[in-house]
């Protein structure tokens, strides 16, 4: 970075005084040090030590009470003008938002040399616990404060902290895709016999495997008394554990409860059992190569995180979407948005002991939209339909007609149909009403986002608060229930379902050009801007967006997804951080756990509404 | 009085499930049939294979879907699906196996009493798939424990995984109760559970391990925050011949009988 310019447009850390005219300067002295870049979306570089009282006023006086995301970025081969000269290692960076005020974040990038400690924001938002958790785990960052800081997604014992860029795998070839080795010309060689052992995995010099102990992962349920305090039987509390393989954990996910008698005293929930490097290797693609790669994050929705992706590059390179496409995009959109609420229902009905039948009835529906999803994309499950600019390719011949067919008829009947089967159930209602209640406050301050805090009562819906894509074309509510429980939890999925299906039926009616392809649906219409053809052609694969970085979050079913990405202006992401919902919803599942019995466990998990593949990623 | 003929008699013939040489009087037939035990067991066997309901990613889905109404897998007496390994007999491997569930899933193997079988499902399980270069992930289930059908596809649809869950169904009508490995007494299907180190290691590889950790070339090979490592081109022709000879002994250890 040495021939870095040197008037770069960063304030120097070092350099600054109090500056008044930085914001929040003048309520928390010397807080903000400076902007990361001129035209800054409102990214602040702030002092470590300034940083709780800064948030504290922050939430407190200007009502940012949301912290959406904390992440870090390792900047040490960092090849962009706007870091240049600055010595410090690492950023960590925190978004937050106004739940109340809606629109855009605050951010605030804390640079943190190596070796050294930030202090923890759980202080302020509880909803850090699990993101600061992943960053010590990926990035080795210790954060001062921090109640239960250890490795979440791997394990105790696993050497070094992968998410630092000198990290390698043992399957490394090069810091970044397309590899040589990977060349037609060049004979393909199977990474398994680069290594003795032929598998992915490498261990340190001088480390002896017949010396090693396992070490014993603490997981700390037992903060809560031993002894029962209440009665005059002698009772023991005891710790049980679910998972990773159990029936109702929707995947491989480990709940660790300390219970007494049936009721659960403290649970902690541990993951990792599928954390398939999703960022690591992110780093390592191409823009367009993590296209797929979102599909795979949360499963169940792979055109929401699509769109997610798309939308936030096209931030990143100001690009153009046409008319049509940004309604395909809705209307695909919305369309998982009610296969997930149907999934989500069918399971949170599994969960409560209703075994495969409520589910096999919500998910007869469900193929019927695959099938529409299989014929523009081509896959069921793992579209991979979304391009920057646009979508792979246009809607087939009577795809439309179908699609309101399904809108009209079809969908609105299961949707009343579950209604008028599973909504005045007793069982339902004796299992769900009053289970897992956690206030609003409590759930904003634990960053838990979409259904979970429109079900206790917060209008806050980004489609609606912060709006993206066109969504502020079309007429729809945001239904909310007062209530907070399992039994709002489920109901409100059921209301969002029907809501997406209005925003549906304006969408199929308004879509510019109709059944018949006529306007243009993919970027092509942007080969002007200079990318080429999307799909084929060297341009397509290997833009170079311009340096800066992007957060954007959209509503995806589960909640608030977000994409955070650093470009230094070459073709593969500097930094590709995903914001799961899910993972981040689960900071709320101790807290709503405890109290309750420990088979309301299962329904509390069951109605967060988790998908491993976000979690762990 | 005419014989009439069992339900699926006519079937059941055309599958060969009667005995080939051995012919029944006509009038006999409503009452006796001849085949082997061979067929018998292997009927019964496949037409009511149980499932472990275990699902790891992506590949769970489509396993759902496959159980659910539209492709119906109790067509083949596969509905069941057993939260219990004890209760199972095969299990499906539906989606990316990483370091840290592996341990568990060779638990789980284990405890599947036999006969068992391993359906491998979709790429990652078969292969690592498009995860395969993440460092949390194991490049394909058959690394430690034997797969009996691979399914590719990623996800495969409901059709590919009805497809393999059929040819397992070959696999095991052509077994032979006299045959077969778990009636003997000198196998044992017991997989040692790997253990989660600095990074997941086989206990049955403990010996190659210590030979590259703290023999020679050990420095140019360690990884985890040091510089970059390339392999092979690094390593001089001494090495590499000496890595070939310990991958030959290991193969060769591997398919001795234990």
């Amino acid at each position: 970075m040495s021939d870095a310019v040197a008037e770069a447009p960063v304030a120097d850390a070092a350099a600054a005084e109090i500056d008044a005219s930085l914001p929040y300067n003048n309520a928390v002295p010397g807080a903000v040090l400076g902007r990361w870049a001129e035209e800054s979306d409102g990214g602040l570089i702030v002092a470590a030590d300034k940083l709780i009282p800064l948030m504290t006023h922050l939430r407190d006086k200007e009502e940012y009470d949301f912290l959406s995301s904390v992440t870090c970025v390792d900047y040490s081969k960092y090849g962009g003008k706007l870091r240049a000269g600055v010595s410090e290692r690492f950023d960590t960076v925190y978004h937050l938002y106004s739940t109340s005020k809606g629109g855009g974040h605050v951010k605030l990038h804390v640079r943190v040399p190596e070796n050294d400690t930030v202090p923890s924001a759980t202080a302020v938002y509880p909803g850090a616990n699990l993101q600061e958790c992943e960053v010590y785990d990926l990035f080795g960052i210790n954060f001062e404060g921090h109640p239960n800081l250890r490795r979440v997604l791997l394990w105790d014992g696993f050497n070094g902290h992968p998410m630092r860029k000198d990290w390698h795998e043992a399957y490394y070839d090069e810091d970044a895709k397309p590899f040589k080795s990977r060349h037609p010309a060049k004979g393909y060689e199977f990474h398994e016999d680069k290594l003795p052992w032929g598998k992915n995995t490498t261990y340190p010099e001088g480390w002896d495997p017949e010396d090693w102990r396992e070490p014993i992962t603490y997981v700390p349920v037992s903060q809560a008394p031993g002894h029962d305090e209440l009665g005059e039987l002698d009772t023991e509390s005891i710790v049980v554990n679910l998972g990773p393989h159990h029936p109702s954990t929707h995947g491989v996910f480990r709940m660790i409860a300390r219970i007494e008698g049936e009721t659960i005293l403290a649970l902690e929930p541990e993951m990792g059992y599928l954390h398939r490097n999703h960022e690591k290797i992110g780093e390592r693609n191409t823009w367009l190569m993590n296209m797929p790669y979102t599909d795979r994050l949360d499963y169940i929705n792979s055109m929401s995180n699509n769109l997610g992706l798309a939308l936030a590059v096209e931030k990143l390179m100001d690009i153009e979407v046409p008319e049509r496409a940004s309604y395909i995009r809705i209307i695909m959109a919305e369309f998982t948005r009610v296969i997930n609420h149907l999934w989500s229902i069918g399971f949170i009905l599994n969960d409560l002991g209703a075994l495969q039948t409520p589910a096999l009835y919500a998910i007869e529906e469900r193929e019927m939209i695959l099938d529409l999803f299989e014929e523009v994309s081509g896959a069921r499950l793992m579209c991979n339909y979304m391009r920057f600019g646009g979508v792979v390719r246009d809607l087939t011949p009577n795809w439309i007609k179908r699609a309101l067919y399904l809108v009209h008829e079809r969908l609105p009947h299961t949707l009343d149909e579950l209604d008028r089967l599973l909504s005045g159930n007793e069982i339902v209602k004796a299992r769900g009403k009053g289970v897992g209640y956690l206030s609003p406050q409590d759930l904003i301050a634990l960053s838990i986002s979409g259904p979970m805090i429109r079900a206790a009562g917060i209008p806050y819906d980004i489609r609606k608060v912060d709006p993206y894509c066109i969504y502020d074309r079309f007429e729809f509510d945001v239904p909310t229930l007062p209530d907070g429980d399992i039994y709002a939890r489920y109901y409100i999925r059921l209301l969002e379902a029907r809501e997406s299906l209005k925003i549906l039926r304006q969408a199929l009616r308004d879509i510019p050009g109709g059944e018949v392809q006529g306007l243009p649906a993919f970027a092509s219409a942007t080969i002007e801007a200079g990318f080429g053809t999307i799909m084929g052609g060297r341009g397509g694969y290997s833009f170079r967006p311009p340096e800066g970085e992007v957060y954007q979050r959209i509503e995806a079913p589960k909640g608030e997804l977000g994409y955070f990405l650093v470009s230094d202006n070459k073709a593969n992401p500097y930094r590709y951080h995903v914001r799961a919902p899910s993972y981040i919803n689960l900071n709320g599942l101790g807290p709503m756990s405890v109290g309750y019995k420990i088979a309301d466990a299962i329904v509390i998990l069951g109605a967060i509404d988790i998908v491993l593949g976000e979690v762990d990623r | 009085m005419a014989s009439v003929d069992p339900a699926g008699f006519q079937q059941l013939k055309e599958q060969q499930y009667l005995h080939d040489q051995i012919t029944v009087p006509a009038e006999l037939q409503s009452n006796v049939l001849v085949t082997t035990l061979d067929k018998a067991y292997n009927w019964s066997r496949r037409s009511s294979m149980w499932p472990l309901l275990f699902g790891l990613a992506c590949c769970a889905i489509e396993m759902i879907a496959t159980a659910a109404s539209r492709y119906d897998l109790s067509r083949f007496g596969m509905e069941v699906m057993r939260p219990s390994p004890r209760q199972s007999d095969l299990m499906i491997v539906s989606g990316t196996v990483t370091k840290k569930m592996v341990p568990a899933i060779v638990r789980i193997y284990n405890q599947m009493a036999e006969p068992r079988y391993v359906l491998s499902m979709g790429a990652c399980a078969t292969g690592g798939g498009p995860f395969k270069e993440g460092y949390n992930v194991v490049s394909g289930i058959d690394k430690y424990l034997p797969v009996d059908v691979y399914v590719p596809g990623c996800p495969p649809t409901p059709e590919a995984l009805i497809f393999g869950l059929m040819k397992l169904h070959e696999k095991v009508e052509r077994q032979s109760i006299a045959k077969v490995a778990w009636y003997r007494k000198e196998s044992s299907g017991f997989v040692p559970v790997p253990i989660l180190g600095p990074d997941i290691f086989d206990p049955r590889q403990i010996q190659l391990i210590r030979e590259n950790t703290l023999g020679e070339g050990a420095a140019s090979r360690s990884s985890g925050g040091g510089e970059v490592r390339v392999m092979p081109e690094l390593l001089s022709d001494d090495v590499k011949q000496n890595l070939e000879a310990i991958r030959t002994r290991y193969l060769a250890k591997m398919k001795q009988p234990a």
